[in-house]
């Protein structure tokens, strides 16, 4: 018994001699620091409004690699070489970039002055350790002054604003311009004849956008369209709105096709009105009209969102012949299923030209034609060229934000 | 002049923000932000014209007993009272607990969600009229519904099947639409901007 009792404390002791000085080696290898990143680059950023360098580093040895043991980076910012270096931010294992990015105010704490020297200093980590690249810089902030990144949209804006000046220049010269047919254009005399024969007046939404959304703006014009129409026709037209800016130029613009037509006496301002900016309590408050005027005819075009259906299931529920159009793409197919006519995206910035008729305008579609006809055969370029790996075609229309 | 001189800010104005896009330096990021903030304050102040708008309509129906005057007497009556309601206590209205905070948690929001609710059920009376099949084009849309509403729900052999396809309809013909129509409103919507930028739409600016 003694016996064996001292074979058991005489390897315990030689584990305990040998466990210890592994243990040992062990912590001095977990404090190791580990390799330091190299080929450290600070300089300005690219395509910015000058409060932001970027530095970039070569990846330590021991990240991925080695040791395997480095979990991130900080990245260190100086004024000096020699000076006190601060912490600015920290990535990742794996990452070797960081985009030391302030604030452009300077009574914000984090103000990024531009135009002044920084130093930088890239900090390998691992659990209990660290090690630090060479100095770096200095490098200095200074914003730009074209976003080359958006050089082939800046290309392409360009293109299509001469193509635009282009058409509209011949339409002034007398060329006459073929333009096809858009059925819910061609509606609307019809939509607007049948109100007045009723003796019903018509209703127009605008939609939940502001006066800044294109949509609403396009609606707008369309409206002036229609309201000189309606004022030939000696018809009612009622415009509900959600945005007071939007009902202020409503109201002129309505007032601007009553003098079109001749009729300034017969504008009632009081027609156009605001009920609120809540979007579910508007819709509550334009089903109410529909169903109380009985309106012969509805119009909605611009900015739609979840109220388009509930608003032109209701119309069609009152029986009104309605017109629809809006560049919400979610919204097409409810319009579609639940109204007469729909006019899909474009349509709507275009029908304001075709009612109008006018040459100039009319000289816009037709850029808009040939643009679309240049989008698609680059498109199929654009296919072929990514099937066959012709990437240099690819770039040319590759944009960074 | 009364008629350049709104074409002009037009134009400078969209000069400008068409340029602003392109020039990420921050002298053109102040005065796109100056811009900005104009257009709050113009809002703010618009506002007082919708709430000018609002109450004549409103007090016009009453005063003529126009057909469904009461709710008008009712949209007054909330005004008033939510004016008083938020201006008597200033800040504090909008703290909990407060009568203005209850009411619209407890009046409004319901009746909000109410109102969206609806939508669920005219969804379902538009989608019989979308999908009667009476020709063609209707058939392939009720069938192409199908197969995108029945990918959620379980068909034992089948949904393999119809998940493969309705992920092939969703991110092939259907992707392939809506892309054009992004293209068609992205041209139209330019097309637009230049044409109020150079003053040759103008419908929007009324007249004397």
């Amino acid at each position: 018994m003694r016996k064996k009792n001292l074979k058991i404390f005489l390897i315990l002791t030689f584990f305990c001699f040998l466990i210890l000085p592994l243990s040992q080696i062990l912590a001095q290898v977990d404090t190791l620091p580990p390799a330091t990143p190299t080929e450290v680059r600070a300089g300005d950023t690219p395509n910015d409004n000058g409060h932001s360098i970027t530095v970039t580093w070569k990846l330590s040895a021991d990240d991925g690699a080695g040791r395997k043991d480095v979990v991130a980076y900080e990245i260190l910012r100086s004024e000096s070489p020699a000076g006190e270096f601060v912490v600015r931010g920290m990535v990742p294992a794996g990452n070797n970039t960081y985009q030391d990015r302030g604030a452009k105010e300077k009574e914000d704490k984090n103000y990024f002055p531009p135009h002044h020297d920084f130093y930088y200093k890239v900090r390998a980590k691992t659990l209990k350790s660290y090690s630090e690249s060479e100095v770096a810089g200095p490098a200095t902030a200074y914003g730009q002054w074209f976003h080359i990144g958006k050089l082939p949209v800046f290309v392409g804006t360009l293109a299509f604003t001469i193509m635009v000046l282009t058409f509209i220049g011949l339409a002034r010269k007398g060329k006459e311009l073929y333009v096809r047919p858009l059925a819910g254009i061609d509606a609307v005399d019809d939509a607007i004849g049948r109100a007045t024969e009723m003796g019903r007046p018509i209703l127009y939404i605008l939609g939940l956008g502001t006066a800044a959304d294109i949509a609403t703006i396009a609606s707008l014009t369309i409206l002036n369209r229609i309201a000189k129409k309606t004022a030939e026709h000696k018809t009612k037209i009622i415009v509900p709105c959600m945005d007071p800016i939007v009902m202020s130029v409503a109201q002129e613009t309505v007032k601007a096709g009553y003098l079109d037509a001749g009729r300034p006496d017969m504008y009632q301002e009081e027609n156009i009105f605001y009920i609120t900016s809540m979007q579910f309590a508007y819709v509550a408050a334009v089903n109410g009209i529909m169903l109380r005027e009985k309106t012969a005819t509805n119009f909605y075009l611009g900015k739609f969102y979840a109220e388009s259906l509930i608003l032109a299931e209701t119309g069609s529920v009152a029986g009104s012949i309605q017109i629809s159009g809006t560049d919400e793409i979610a919204q097409i197919p409810f319009f579609v299923a639940a109204t007469d006519f729909t006019l899909i995206g474009e349509e709507l910035y275009a029908a304001s030209a075709y009612l109008g008729r006018e040459p100039l305008l009319l000289g816009a579609l037709k850029a808009q034609d040939l643009a679309k006809a240049i989008v698609m055969i680059s498109l199929a370029l654009g296919a072929f060229a990514a099937s066959f790996h012709l990437d240099f075609f690819l770039r040319l229309f590759s944009v960074q934000m | 002049m009364r008629r350049q001189l709104p074409i002009l800010i037009v134009f400078v104005s969209g000069i400008f923000m068409i340029i602003q896009y392109f020039i990420p330096h921050e002298s053109f990021e102040f005065i796109y932000e100056y811009a900005m903030d104009w257009i709050i304050i113009i809002g703010i102040f618009a506002m007082l014209l919708g709430l000018w708008s609002l109450t004549r309509a409103s007090v016009s129906k009453v005063q003529t007993k126009a057909p469904g005057w009461g709710y008008s007497v009712m949209t007054l009556a909330g005004l008033v009272a939510m004016i008083f309601l938020g201006v008597y206590k200033g800040n504090q209205s909008i703290a909990e607990g407060t009568s203005f905070m209850d009411i619209f948690w407890n009046i409004y929001t319901p009746i909000q969600a109410t109102m969206f609710a609806l939508l669920a059920f005219y969804i379902a009376s538009a989608a019989y009229r979308a999908f009667r099949a009476r020709t063609v084009m209707s058939t392939i849309l009720l069938v192409t519904a199908l197969v995108i509403m029945l990918r959620l729900i379980p068909l034992g052999p089948l949904s393999g099947i119809n998940q493969t396809l309705a992920s092939w309809i969703l991110t092939v013909p259907n992707m392939a639409a809506k892309r054009a129509i992004w293209i068609g409103i992205g041209l139209g919507a330019t097309a637009t901007c230049l044409k109020i930028i150079f003053g040759i739409e103008r419908a929007y600016m009324g007249k004397d």
